[in-house]
């Protein structure tokens, strides 16, 4: 079909910004491959979602590609060692995330010789249904390496009707040139990856259409595409768009490209549509053909304090410690290390950070060219932000929002719709940090919906709660009233019993067994004992009818120190028995020993609690007393 | 007869309103106060029982009834000031009688040493922890809201209030908190310097000036 300069209608999204570009810094030198770091810190976690459960044993050696979790019950993403080496334990080391909130990682020890399982390669995938193929990227542990890192596996078994495939090669952040480097030295592997995923969500024998976006500032790979494609790919079209930021983000590429609109909370699958990263197309195409899983990525190393900038195949759990050393790092004060591009990227503190699936760029600028932030000014209301918001936002009403934490506000004017993509705050001649105050309202807004979410879901178990006690009262007196009843019954048929026995007792007495007399006797005591049960109800049912809430406390009080008491004379006679068969059984020790325990605790609570008694008349009521 | 009649027309006329009231007062009947009901959705119900109240409900059926707003520590100034908003009230300090407003926790038992006593499980008023007689207990803690209830009534003390962590998806943007350092490729630890202003390390502050 059509190639990169055949006239296709191309749409424009709402705004955007051109910032400078200062990909030549890296983009000239091919992607390398470093030296072994000492060691790896591989977060258990690398993407969305849950991690996987953890299947090596600490001190077992493990081959590159050897999976070191796998999907546990959550089904979450597998991890793999991209190297040979010794496990080591699971630590809780600096996410690679703005907050830099320790998460757990496996620690590895390369051992140098970075020796690799066999890896098995689907032989002919074409054959294999939608379903093992997707299956088989989900063990390979792909995850998308352009944004958020969604597992790939996961989003192709959400797709539905999918018409267009689109692959995103675009980067339009400035400095990263990852997967420009990608397109130009794997091109043909990428446009496989593409052949495959066309295959995976082909419907009714029909493949849908695929779009590989570039952007126009990498001749490079739209040469090398080109090449690669040839003329045997009818169903795969290679469309150059104009640079301009943030044409990369899911939403702007696909309005770019066909016009419409992502509705918001929308999928990109609503409107038929799929997108792929290139690098994600790369992995798919190695881990079905090669059968080698997700263990290393490119990553942009750049900035004008790195001496030997460029891009480099990077084992994941790398620290960028060792890449800053790769780099051949020359800091300056308060040097500064930004995890992605300027636009979107974060500051790390701690170098050990490891690199995860979704690190695409570290940067390292000196102090000209990305100078430290000034001061915030007050909003002059210039409007500049509106004009180059992407997603048709209006930025200073939510700025304005967000600082007054107006969430109603903040919801009408659609702030869950903003993609952090910066172009407001590059703009802002006032230096605001726009998008900050937005991640952060975000964050409040998920917060409070979350705790509104958790105190129904307390308000819903404290109502079950009292409806079951309120329940099993009822049973519990009904349960008495029936037994009263039953007792009284007995007790009238005993009576009448006896007025009759007087006639039958000369025969009973000649006529019947011996155990005559001892069951009449058995008889006798139960009728006492159900005569004295019933006389103590009712006088207890008494006492709670004239007060009932204080009865019932003070009834209840007073059976429980009855208790105490009872329980305290037998302490002394039990512990000594329990120490007989102490040596006997082990299990049964430990179960007195925390007897002993308890009852010393108590016995020590017990007389704290009459000493308090004189000073203090109500010390049981006291929350703060330990 | 004039004054008859008009006795006649007023009876009647009582009657039919009444008879309009009757059915009114059954066919738009409100099961309950319906102030209740939004009082006790913006309470935390943590059921801890902090207010004086045994629940978060009971609180809000005084509150209606005139008590006052500031008695509750597990909400704070935010719940305070959402309930002077609806009650029309002015937003008085939190009052420290009650308590003082806390870092969310969960209960945690030490479950080698629980001995199965059932005493927490009777306390948690959510139903927020499990197990038997004689059988080790422990703590949903998903459900737990943190009322530090089941605290005073363990025999031999094994339950612990942890103040939960914050993880990375539920993390706040607190940029202020993060620490600039230095960093030094020859050197594993990074070296602290001074903290930084609030948006120095705010990533979308990292601007390209041409």
């Amino acid at each position: 079909m059509s190639k990169d300069n055949s006239p296709v209608k191309l749409w424009r999204f709402h705004g955007g910004v051109q910032p400078p570009e200062r990909k030549a810094l890296a983009n000239t030198t091919p992607i390398r491959t470093l030296p072994l770091p000492k060691v790896l810190y591989i977060p258990l976690r690398q993407h969305i979602g849950m991690s996987g459960s953890l299947c090596v044993q600490q001190g077992e050696r493990v081959l590159r590609g050897q999976a070191l979790t796998e999907p546990g019950v959550y089904g979450g993403l597998p991890i793999h060692a991209p190297t040979s080496g010794l496990v080591g334990e699971v630590v809780e080391h600096p996410s690679n995330h703005p907050s830099q909130i320790p998460e757990p990682a496996l620690t590895l020890i390369p051992d140098g010789e970075h020796q690799a399982i066999e890896f098995q390669g689907l032989a002919n995938p074409t054959a294999l249904s939608s379903l093992e193929l997707i299956q088989h990227l989900h063990h390979a542990g792909i995850a998308g390496l352009g944004g958020a890192g969604f597992p790939t596996a996961q989003k192709l078994t959400l797709a539905r009707t999918i018409e267009l495939l689109i692959i995103n090669g675009v980067e339009c952040e400035p400095y990263i040139v990852s997967d420009d480097r990608l397109m130009r030295e794997h091109a043909a592997t990428i446009i496989r990856g593409v052949v495959l995923l066309q295959h995976i969500l082909q419907h009714q024998q029909q493949a849908p259409e695929a779009v590989i976006a570039v952007e126009d500032n990498k001749p490079e790979a739209v040469a090398a595409l080109t090449a690669a494609l040839g003329n045997e790919h009818p169903n795969i079209r290679l469309q150059v768009i104009p640079t301009l930021y943030p044409s990369g983000g899911e939403k702007q590429l696909i309005q770019v490209l066909t016009g419409k609109q992502v509705p918001a909370r929308g999928y990109p699958a609503d409107l038929g549509i799929l997108m792929q990263n290139v690098g994600t197309a790369f992995a798919i195409a190695t881990a079905i053909d090669q059968g080698q899983p997700l263990m290393e990525r490119v990553v942009t190393l750049t900035g004008e304090a790195f001496q030997q900038p460029g891009t480099a195949w990077v084992l994941l759990g790398t620290p960028i410690q060792h890449l800053l050393e790769c780099g051949a790092l020359e800091p300056s004060a308060q040097q500064r290390i930004i995890v992605g591009g300027p636009m979107m990227g974060y500051t790390v503190a701690d170098p050990r950070t490891p690199i995860i699936k979704t690190t695409n760029c570290i940067l390292a600028p000196n102090t000209v060219e990305l100078p430290a932030a000034g001061a915030e000014s007050p909003c002059i209301r210039c409007g500049m932000c509106e004009q180059v918001c992407p997603a048709s936002l209006l930025p200073q009403q939510l700025l304005w929002l967000a600082k007054a934490k107006d969430h109603p506000g903040l919801a009408k004017h659609n702030l869950a719709d903003c993609i952090e993509c910066g172009a407001c705050a590059y703009v802002c001649p006032s230096e605001i940090p726009l998008v900050h105050y937005y991640r952060k309202a975000k964050a409040e807004v998920r917060e409070e919906k979350i705790e509104q979410q958790q105190s129904e879901i307390a308000r819903l178990r404290f109502e079950a709660r009292q409806e079951r006690l309120e329940r099993e009262k009822q049973e519990r007196l009904e349960r008495h009233k029936q037994a009263a009843k039953a007792r009284e019954k007995a007790l009238a048929e005993r009576a009448k019993q006896a007025a009759a026995t007087p006639d039958s007792t000369p025969t009973a007495a000649t006529g019947k067994t011996s155990a005559d007399p001892i069951q009449a006797a058995i008889a006798r005591a139960k009728a006492k004992r159900a005569a004295q049960q019933a006389q103590a109800e009712p006088s207890t049912n008494e006492a709670a009818e004239l007060d009932p809430q204080k009865a019932r406390v003070a009834a209840a009080i007073a059976r429980a120190k009855a208790k105490r008491a009872e329980q305290q004379q037998q302490a002394e006679p039990s512990n000594a028995s329990a120490a007989e068969p102490v040596e006997l059984d082990p299990q049964k020790a430990r179960v007195a020993a925390a007897v002993a325990r308890a009852k010393a605790k108590r016995a020590a609570m017990a007389a704290e609690s009459a000493t308090t008694d004189d000073n203090n008349p109500k010390p049981a009521g006291d929350p703060n007393k330990p | 007869m004039i004054w008859f009649i008009g006795i006649i027309t007023l009876a009647v006329m009582a009657l039919v309103f009444g008879l309009i009231l009757g059915f009114a007062a059954i066919r738009f009947k409100v099961e309950s106060d319906p102030l209740v009901d939004q009082i006790d959705e913006i309470l935390p119900q943590t059921q801890c029982g902090q207010c004086g109240y045994p629940g978060c409900r009971p609180y809000a059926e005084a509150i209606a009834n005139g008590e006052d707003i500031n008695k509750c520590p597990p909400g704070g100034e935010a719940t305070i000031q959402k309930l002077a908003d609806l009650t029309g009230r002015e937003a008085k300090p939190l009052d420290a009688a009650h308590g003082v407003e806390d870092v969310k926790k969960v209960a945690f038992i030490r479950e080698d040493e629980c001995i199965g006593c059932m005493k927490c499980i009777q306390a948690c008023p959510v139903d927020a922890i499990i197990g038997a007689t004689r059988q080790m207990h422990t703590i949903i803690a998903d459900e737990c809201t943190g009322c530090d209830l089941c605290v005073e009534p363990c025999p031999v003390d094994c339950i612990d209030m942890i103040p939960v962590a914050t993880k990375t998806e539920r993390w706040r943007w607190d940029l202020h908190s993060i620490p600039v350092t230095m960093v030094n490729p020859t050197e594993v630890n990074p070296v602290e310097v001074t903290p930084a202003k609030p948006h120095e390390t705010t990533p979308s502050s990292t601007q390209v000036k041409p």
